[in-house]
């Protein structure tokens, strides 16, 4: 009788630790991520609210047609606050977190516009830097951009900062092919590699346990330990291509490329 | 029949006991171990790009700012010295050898700022299109030197932790005793942040 009262409180204590130990794995990448970034919504993530609805339709096209004709991706960002950050590691982690470009190629561009810090940059995938320089987009920047942000004119500056780096990307010839189709959406081509192998394997296992009962045991041993295991290891999956129909990144990444400028 | 079966448990021994070891981390170590020092190279890649930089801009810069010549010398120097330290993959547990590095790179860091700052002086210099464009190549230089070195440090992080935890501290004993940890930079301040460039 007396053990009644405490029981429903260990319980509870237990769930708790429980649902704590779930919920702790599920939360670390998260938490090794120190800026707390918008998610990618669409090819312009309008956070800070400085881009009117009509640039923003005028722009929109442009970036996706960029992305059918050639693959690169190009995001415009506008956030309100760069969170104590300097504007290049911001600029550099946000490209990174949403993987911009594709992932052969790493052909993403994140032009990011910082209202209340007045800085702006242009973060360049590993693939671009070649053809995007440093040194053209800080002439972007400078020429297209600053000026008219002094102003206020943060929508005309922007579609300009566009046009002018589409220009820049698509004026080199090497990336700029009519593509048959989309990118492929998670283009990880190493099952198909692997599939023979992975086939026979299963197919001599399968063979030898219906040989010897011995084997049988040894087998389902085994697959014991490999779902108990299977848990280490997880994420690091890529989600990539947006199957929903939605636009996401591809699996780009950049080292630092680019130029940011201040108005 | 029954040498035939033996024969198949044997096989199917070795292939149990590859699949089980490599599940428990075994590839673990020399994996992170690449990766670590495909980061470095990448730093000390960045390093160089710099390094490659600044024959032109010092030239640049004399052309207009003939005076300056004790920061000039100290550049060249700087970088002279800084070229002759190198790191290879297998000297990057050596806390000494990073260390010089670190030195060298830190002293041409210096005299480059010290560089720039000067040419803020010369009016003709700073509108000057060559050196406005080797400008924004060594502050993206300078960016790309910091991306490169916090990839290291991440890499060189997760690696040494997996010498240290639990199924790697096991094969770290075992295997892959000759793999020490890997030395991380000391985030010095001054090397992080790029020279100031004001226009």
């Amino acid at each position: 009788m007396k053990r009644a009262p405490t029981a429903p409180g260990q319980r509870s204590a237990l769930t708790v630790l429980l649902v704590m130990l779930l919920v702790l794995p599920a939360l670390w990448p998260a938490a090794a991520a120190t800026p707390n970034f918008p998610p990618l919504s669409g090819r312009i993530v309008d956070q800070a609210h400085i881009i009117p609805p009509a640039t923003a339709a005028r722009i929109e096209p442009k970036l996706a047609d960029l992305e059918q004709k050639s693959g690169i991706q190009l995001v415009v960002a506008t956030v309100p606050s760069l969170q104590g950050e300097e504007i290049e590691p911001f600029a550099n982690e946000l490209l990174r977190y949403w993987q911009l470009g594709e992932k052969t190629k790493n052909n993403g561009v994140l032009l990011l516009v910082a209202p209340n810090e007045h800085r702006v940059r242009i973060e360049v995938g590993y693939g671009l830097e070649g053809t995007l320089t440093d040194a053209l987009s800080a002439v972007i920047i400078a020429n297209a951009m600053t000026t008219r942000f002094k102003a206020n004119d943060y929508g005309g500056g922007i579609e300009r900062g566009v046009d002018d780096i589409i220009t820049v990307l698509t004026t080199d010839s090497a990336d700029w092919q009519a593509r048959p189709q989309l990118r492929l959406d998670s283009g990880d081509n190493s099952p198909s590699a692997a599939m023979p192998f992975l086939l026979a394997a299963i197919f001599v296992i399968i063979l030898l346990s219906a040989v010897s009962p011995g084997f049988r045991s040894v087998v389902f041993q085994i697959l014991l330990v490999l779902l108990m295991s299977s848990g280490r290891g997880g994420g690091g999956a890529s989600w990539g291509g947006g199957s929903g129909g939605g636009f996401s990144g591809g699996g780009g990444s950049s080292g630092g490329g680019g130029a940011s400028g201040g108005w | 029949m029954s040498a035939s079966l033996s024969r198949f448990r044997a096989i199917f021994a070795v292939l149990v006991l590859g699949l089980t070891v490599s599940a428990c981390g075994y590839n673990d170590i020399p994996t992170l171990e690449e990766a670590a020092k495909a980061k470095w190279a990448e730093v000390q890649n960045q390093y160089q790009r710099r390094a490659d930089l600044i024959p032109n801009l010092v030239s640049t810069v004399q052309g207009y700012a003939k005076q300056e010549k004790d920061v000039l010398t100290a550049v060249v120097e700087a970088r002279a010295s800084a070229t002759q330290v190198k790191i290879e993959a297998s000297d990057l547990t050596d806390p000494d050898k990073m260390k010089q590095f670190e030195a060298a790179q830190n002293q041409l860091s210096g005299a480059l700022g010290r560089l720039l700052a000067v040419s803020e002086n010369y009016p003709d210099l700073k509108s000057n299109q060559n050196f406005l464009a080797l400008q924004s190549q060594l502050e993206g230089t300078e960016n790309r030197i910091a991306v490169a070195r916090r990839d290291y440090i991440e890499a060189v992080r997760v690696y040494n932790t997996e010498l240290e935890t639990f199924p790697g501290v096991f094969w770290a004993a075992t295997f892959f005793r000759g793999n020490k940890p890997m030395v991380e930079f000391t985030a010095n301040d001054n090397a992080q942040a790029p020279p100031q460039v004001k226009f």
